[in-house]
């Protein structure tokens, strides 16, 4: 390892990313630290954990900012997040343990880009936009379209990740969550989905449903989503949905679940969404 | 290349020169020779390792040692007060001891620091199921001899000393010996 950097603002950072494209960014850890010993060792880190102007969550507007080396811990401490995006915390809540809550970060997370990483899919649900930053500039880029395979992303080499945007949903949204795994903490989800479905007088507007592990990346389940909107909040759209899904995702069959059982849970996890929305 | 890191140790001031992606816990251990904080998973998963920094339970098998410089950090060896050679253990420590919350002993370090920080946040006053609260507070340390029975008999027992949580054990799935001495 040929050095260490510990940035104290956002232009530091940008100006120590773009100055080693090829060392380590680090943040709270909790992903690239994990068996740390038997990892090959970085060329060199640039350590974001103290740049405090990344730290923090903000109503702007009609959005929500959270810098992206926001903790899930402030995420679960925070009033805003409670009352304009409760499936962020509901999500947050779930992650880890109090111990990985405290260190693992927003950005962290989407720039890790698992495809079971916590928050992805209620970013999806959310519409969440980032804020990358590099020294050519800021750029605001949807979340729908910044995981491109299984674990890449858009980010340029660049660039750093300096804020995740979520539009404050209105009051006729109904936003659903929910991880399946083998135990509420630290387990690896086998499923998870979000959703966001906007209902007026019992008819589904859209809905938007994100799905984790059930591909290469956290998804966006389109066909599901046109099968639901424009129909009412009722049993037969939520079958309409489960069978759309069916056609659009492939789930494989790895150590945490099986291909059929993970088909089989994302399309009841949706269906209940869409008869929550219509009942509520 | 290596990195001169200045952090607080338990109230003590500590000077190490060791590589900035070093985890916190081979420091402890290692450079510090504070051994009583263990290495269960070295993946973030068991909790063994857990530390405060800066007050918060954290993993010490995620945490670089860069990232300690100008901290301060509380593993199991600062829980107690008194001498070497009259300890006063923390009450979650003599509870652990007195209701046998612990077995094989690995976990026990890692679980003697989040309950020491549970009890001092005052988290489970006023906690509607104290029992709840803990097992969520302690979801992060896992253990695999006790069945955690005990273990949470312990905490409610150094968190709540005036007997505000009836030590019930009931529907734990637990040893159902809860309380017991």
């Amino acid at each position: 390892m040929t050095g260490y950097l510990r940035p104290t603002s956002l232009a530091d950072a940008v100006a120590a990313r773009a100055a080693h494209p090829d060392w380590l960014v680090l943040a709270g850890g909790t992903d690239l630290m994990v068996n740390a010993p038997h990892r090959p060792v970085p060329a060199g880190i640039v350590d974001l954990w103290g740049c405090a102007e990344l730290r923090g969550i903000a109503r702007d507007g009609e959005t929500l900012r959270l810098g992206a080396g926001t903790t899930w811990l402030d995420v679960v401490q925070s009033a805003l997040v409670a009352a304009h995006a409760p499936i962020l915390g509901a999500a947050a809540r779930e992650i880890g343990a109090p111990q990985i809550q405290a260190r693992g970060t927003i950005g962290g997370n989407v720039a890790t880009s698992s495809p079971v990483g916590d928050s992805l899919p209620v970013l999806l649900a959310l519409d969440a936009t980032l804020g990358l930053a590099s020294p050519r500039g800021r750029r605001v880029v949807p979340y729908r379209d910044f995981a491109t395979g299984y674990r890449t992303t858009s980010l340029d080499a660049d660039e750093l990740i300096a804020a995740v945007v979520v539009p404050v949903p209105d009051a006729a949204t109904r936003l659903s969550w929910r991880k399946v795994g083998t135990r509420a903490a630290q387990s690896i989800s086998k499923v998870m989905a979000a959703a966001a479905i906007h209902v007026e007088d019992g008819v589904i507007a859209w809905a938007r449903f994100g799905l984790g592990a059930v591909a290469a990346r956290p998804i966006r389940a389109a066909a599901a989503e046109a099968a639901a909107a424009g129909r009412p909040a009722d049993e037969a759209t939520a079958r309409a949905v489960a069978d759309a899904l069916a056609g659009e995702i492939r789930p494989i069959t790895d150590v945490r679940s099986a291909a059929d059982y993970r088909l089989e849970v994302a399309q009841a996890l949706l269906v209940r969404f869409v008869l929550n929305a219509g009942r509520s | 290349m290596s990195l001169l890191v200045t952090f607080g140790v338990n109230g003590q001031i500590a000077s190490v020169e060791v590589s900035p992606w070093k985890r916190l816990l081979d420091v402890l251990r290692e450079d510090l020779h504070l051994t009583g904080t263990k290495e269960g998973c070295g993946e973030g998963e068991c909790g063994a390792c857990t530390v405060l920094l800066d007050g918060v339970p954290v993993n010490s098998c995620l945490v670089a040692a860069g990232q300690c410089d100008g901290r301060a950090v509380t593993t199991v060896e600062g829980l107690a007060r008194g001498s070497a050679a009259e300890p006063l253990l923390h009450a979650v420590q003599r509870e652990l001891v007195a209701r046998g919350g612990a077995q094989c002993g690995i976990c026990t370090p890692g679980i003697a620091v989040c309950a020491a920080h549970l009890c001092e946040s005052g988290a489970l006053v006023g906690a509607s199921d104290p029992r709840a609260k803990v097992r969520e507070l302690l979801a992060g340390n896992i253990c695999r001899c006790t069945g955690y029975q005990l273990v949470v008999d312990a905490v409610i027992a150094a968190a709540l000393p005036d007997g505000e949580s009836a030590e019930d054990g009931a529907g734990d799935g637990g040893r159902g010996d809860g309380g017991a001495r």
